[in-house]
């Protein structure tokens, strides 16, 4: 996959920088943006609905190479879906975020996985489906093994997460991580 | 999707010129007299402006949104000859006083009444009989609904409910397509404003009371009016002819008279045709009808903004009863900001854009290096703080429209999302082009400094490259070492009037036209409280449309009033608006604008941007 090698000259060795483009999909309010926040500040804070779209980095040191995510927030607000191709393209890795209290979004998240499939061959792109909000265990109404088996049938990784009490969003993009740079 | 910039129709002005005449700085006198020529007030820029000239209510006298955004020609050619001296004005104000202060002391008078909220029958008040006689059995539970001061309505030509400000659109969607048959009732033609003054029997029941109003203008339209019986009785309403040829605003019932005290709230209504949308505003506040349809069309701009005109009419071609507020889920808290915001903002009232106070040294400094940070993608480059401009950087030939800008901050102020990260999104800048989308990377400069930039740009994949632009002029703010003196200057974002060292000063606005830029201080003491700056707010609104009523205008104008006194005075070149005391005299209030003026002059490099810069 498309990935840059430049040589890190302060360790007097060529160690590899990839560059990952990774977008994050999914109806308005699932938890995106807190995801994206909870990954590169390691924070949450209660946000507003994103507007076009919210591009973080977050650059990873790892001993073999230097891994950098380029991460593009998408909105997930009806009226910017005829822009959001923009972001998915040439993407790396996509996840599809969905609400596990909220059992319309992970339908949506159904119908984001065909956009993906008309613009991506399977090998081209790591897909991720996350079941996000795991701390509203009470208000669930998908169940873990819906996803679970959704993302068989669809070959896509799958995590459920919480943003807001860090279950596994470090997990989930160290996951796409290691795919991105297995298929490379 | 790109924004064609190049092609912009609205921009060829009858009298052939684009740009705001680049001042004659020769003749920048160091006392400002009444007789200076646009382009040499105090703020005007040196080297030209920033911004596509405007005229107040352009929108609303123009047939055509796009022919909106000229400068008027008739603002150049038709103004009488200017008085030349302080004593003409002087002799002015005393002509005109007498009458004005009549005018303005009902006003005051009605204001402190409607505040106590209750109205002793006033003698010199003329008001021609109520139109609707009525009783309405109250609805409780509206109470609190009713008691909004302005309530603003967006709906779609077929009637369905797109916005409401107040309240869920369903639960007055029967209310919706009442006023839809009124409006197309009203309509004369299209984009057409039309108002209604409802008093007396409406003002204590508001919408109920509007829709008995509509009741007996339209026996055919059927009302359903879930609860509370309606009994619109007296002698039914009739239609007025247009006040006068060219005048927006069309009374459709006459004033009511004021008679009962309970009943002394009286609402405007009054509605905005921008087809495939109508916008209506019931509103209690003493605004003009040209001031509210004046912010109806904000909101349409809004709209706009999120989805262009061009999308907007393809969608309600495509599908005539098409629900926009699936697409619009989600904005409503960008509308509602937007409405609060022009409650508050004189901004929006002036037309004009606020600059922060900073040392043109500084200023130059923020500009030149946004000037280098340059893309050839980008259109406009623009520094913000809070509601304040701090620089706007633009492509030669390409001007914003003050209206554009005043909706980015709206834009800016209602999302925290541009906090983290860096945002990349479509917008549309409605009255530059309202055809297309640009790409606005909008960012933080800093965590905890409120320093906004924007990059506008025409090309939808060039984020990278506009995003290193941020980090060139970061880079470049640096390197000039003028990141200190810019994080002091928000330390302090506005002046206090205690500055210009007039004792009786309380407040003002004064207004650049040329460069389309105003500066006023903050608002203190007595207008502490949220009530009492809306009022202040609400006093220069009315004096703002007395300036500019476009049957009457007025250049100059003196009001006393029992808690302040104010003076309005609008030349080709500026509008200057101060507020002082009660206790001041005429005489005092003329020689303080005189003081003023000096003061504004002096300190014009700080308070405006008087050197853009172009890329
Ligand atoms: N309980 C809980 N709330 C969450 C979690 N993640 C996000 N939220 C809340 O859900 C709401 C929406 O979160 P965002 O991150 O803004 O959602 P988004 O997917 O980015 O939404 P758009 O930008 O409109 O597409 C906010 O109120 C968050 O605080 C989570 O893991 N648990
Ligand atoms: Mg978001």
């Amino acid at each position: 996959m498309a990935q840059q090698a430049m040589p890190d000259t302060s360790l007097g060795q060529m160690r590899p920088t990839y560059i990952y483009k990774v977008v994050l999909l999914g109806s308005t309010s699932v938890g995106k943006s807190s995801l994206a926040y909870r990954y590169v500040k390691n924070d949450f804070k209660e946000s507003l609905p994103t507007v076009g779209c919210s591009f973080f980095t977050q650059t990873l040191n790892l001993e073999v190479a230097t891994v950098r995510f380029e991460i593009w927030d998408t909105a997930g607000q009806e009226k910017y879906h005829s822009v959001c191709h923009l972001y998915y393209r040439g993407a790396h890795a996509a996840l599809l975020v969905y609400d596990i209290s909220n059992k319309e979004t992970l339908n949506r998240a159904k119908l984001w996985l065909r956009d993906l499939e008309k613009e991506f061959l399977p090998d081209e792109i790591v897909i991720a489906l996350v079941g996000n909000k795991t701390d509203l265990a009470a208000e669930r109404e998908v169940a873990t093994e819906e996803g679970e088996e959704f993302a068989r049938t669809k070959d896509l990784l799958f995590m459920e997460t919480s943003a807001k009490s860090n279950h596994q969003v470090n997990d989930i993009f160290m996951a796409i991580g290691e795919l991105c740079d297995s298929s490379s | 999707m790109a924004a064609d910039v190049h092609k912009k129709k609205g921009w060829e002005v009858p009298n052939g010129s684009l740009a705001p005449g680049d001042g004659q700085h020769a003749e920048r006198s160091e006392s400002p007299t009444p007789g200076l020529a646009q382009g040499t007030e105090p703020g005007a820029g040196q080297e030209g402006a920033m911004f596509v000239h405007t005229r107040s209510y352009e929108d609303l006298t123009s047939p055509e949104d796009g022919a909106a955004a000229a400068r008027s020609p008739e603002e150049r050619r038709g103004e009488p000859a200017e008085p030349t001296s302080m004593e003409q004005i002087s002799k002015d104000f005393s002509e005109l006083s007498t009458q004005l202060t009549g005018m303005a002391l009902d006003l005051e008078e009605e204001m402190r009444q409607s505040k106590e909220g209750k109205l002793e029958p006033s003698p010199q008040t003329t008001h021609r009989d109520s139109v609707l006689s009525g009783k309405e059995e109250e609805d409780v539970t509206m109470d609190a609904w009713r008691m909004h001061r302005k309530h603003v309505f967006v709906l779609s030509e077929a009637g369905k409910p797109v916005y409401s400000r107040y309240g869920s659109e369903e639960a007055l969607s029967s209310t919706m397509g009442v006023m839809m048959a009124l409006v197309s009732f009203l309509e004369a033609e299209k984009n057409a404003i039309r108002s209604i003054h409802a008093g007396t029997a409406l003002g204590g029941n508001g919408m109920w009371g509007l829709m008995a109003c509509l009741a007996v203008l339209l026996p055919w339209a059927t009302l359903a009016v879930p609860r509370g019986r309606l009994v619109a009785g007296g002698r039914g309403c009739s239609l007025a002819p247009p006040c006068s040829p060219g005048e927006p605003g069309l009374q459709v019932c006459p004033r009511p008279s004021r008679g009962t005290p309970s009943q002394a709230d009286g609402y405007k209504v009054v509605f905005v045709r921008r087809s495939p949308l109508v916008l209506v505003a019931v509103a209690r506040t003493r605004q003009s009808e040209q001031e509210i349809a004046h912010e109806l069309l904000y909101i349409y701009y809004q709209i706009l903004s999120l989805l262009t005109w061009t999308q907007l009419n393809h969608i309600f071609q495509q599908k005539q009863n098409y629900d926009l507020r699936r697409l619009l889920a989600g904005s409503e808290r960008i509308t509602d900001n937007l409405l609060d915001l022009m409650a508050h903002d004189p901004s929006f009232l002036m037309g004009a854009v606020r600059c922060l106070p900073l040392a043109a040294s500084v200023r130059d400094a923020v500009s030149t290096s946004l000037q280098q940070a340059k893309a050839k993608s980008l259109v406009f480059s623009i520094l913000l703080s809070g509601n304040q401009l701090v620089s706007l950087v633009r492509k030669k030939d390409q001007f914003l429209h003050p209206i554009d800008l005043h909706l980015l901050f709206n834009l800016i102020s209602s999302s925290s999302s541009f906090r983290e990260g860096e945002a990349w999104t479509p917008i549309c800048l409605p009255k530059f082009n309202s055809s297309g989308f640009f790409h606005a990377h909008i960012s933080y400069l800093e965590q905890e400094m409120d320093l906004c930039l924007l990059l506008v740009s025409t090309d939808r994949e060039d984020f990278f490259t506009v995003s290193d632009c941020k980090r060139r002029f970061q880079e470049r703010l640096r390197r000039r070492g003028v990141h200190h003196a810019l994080q002091e200057a928000l330390r302090t974002p506005f002046y206090s009037v205690a500055q210009v060292g007039i004792p009786d000063l309380r407040h003002f606005i004064y207004k650049s036209k040329s460069s389309g830029l105003f500066t006023s201080p903050e608002i203190e003491a007595p207008y502490v409280r949220e009530e009492e700056k809306e009022r202040l707010l609400g006093l220069y609104q009315y004096l703002h449309s007395r300036a500019h009523n476009s049957s009457r205008p007025l250049k100059n104008i003196y009001f006393t009033g029992p808690r302040e006194n104010l003076l309005a005075w609008v030349t080709s070149a500026f509008e200057l608006y101060i507020c002082y005391s009660p206790l001041g005299t005429k005489a005092g209030a003329i020689s303080a604008v005189n003081k003023l003026m000096k003061w504004i002059r002096k300190e014009e490099d700080r308070l405006f941007i008087l050197t853009p810069q172009t890329y």
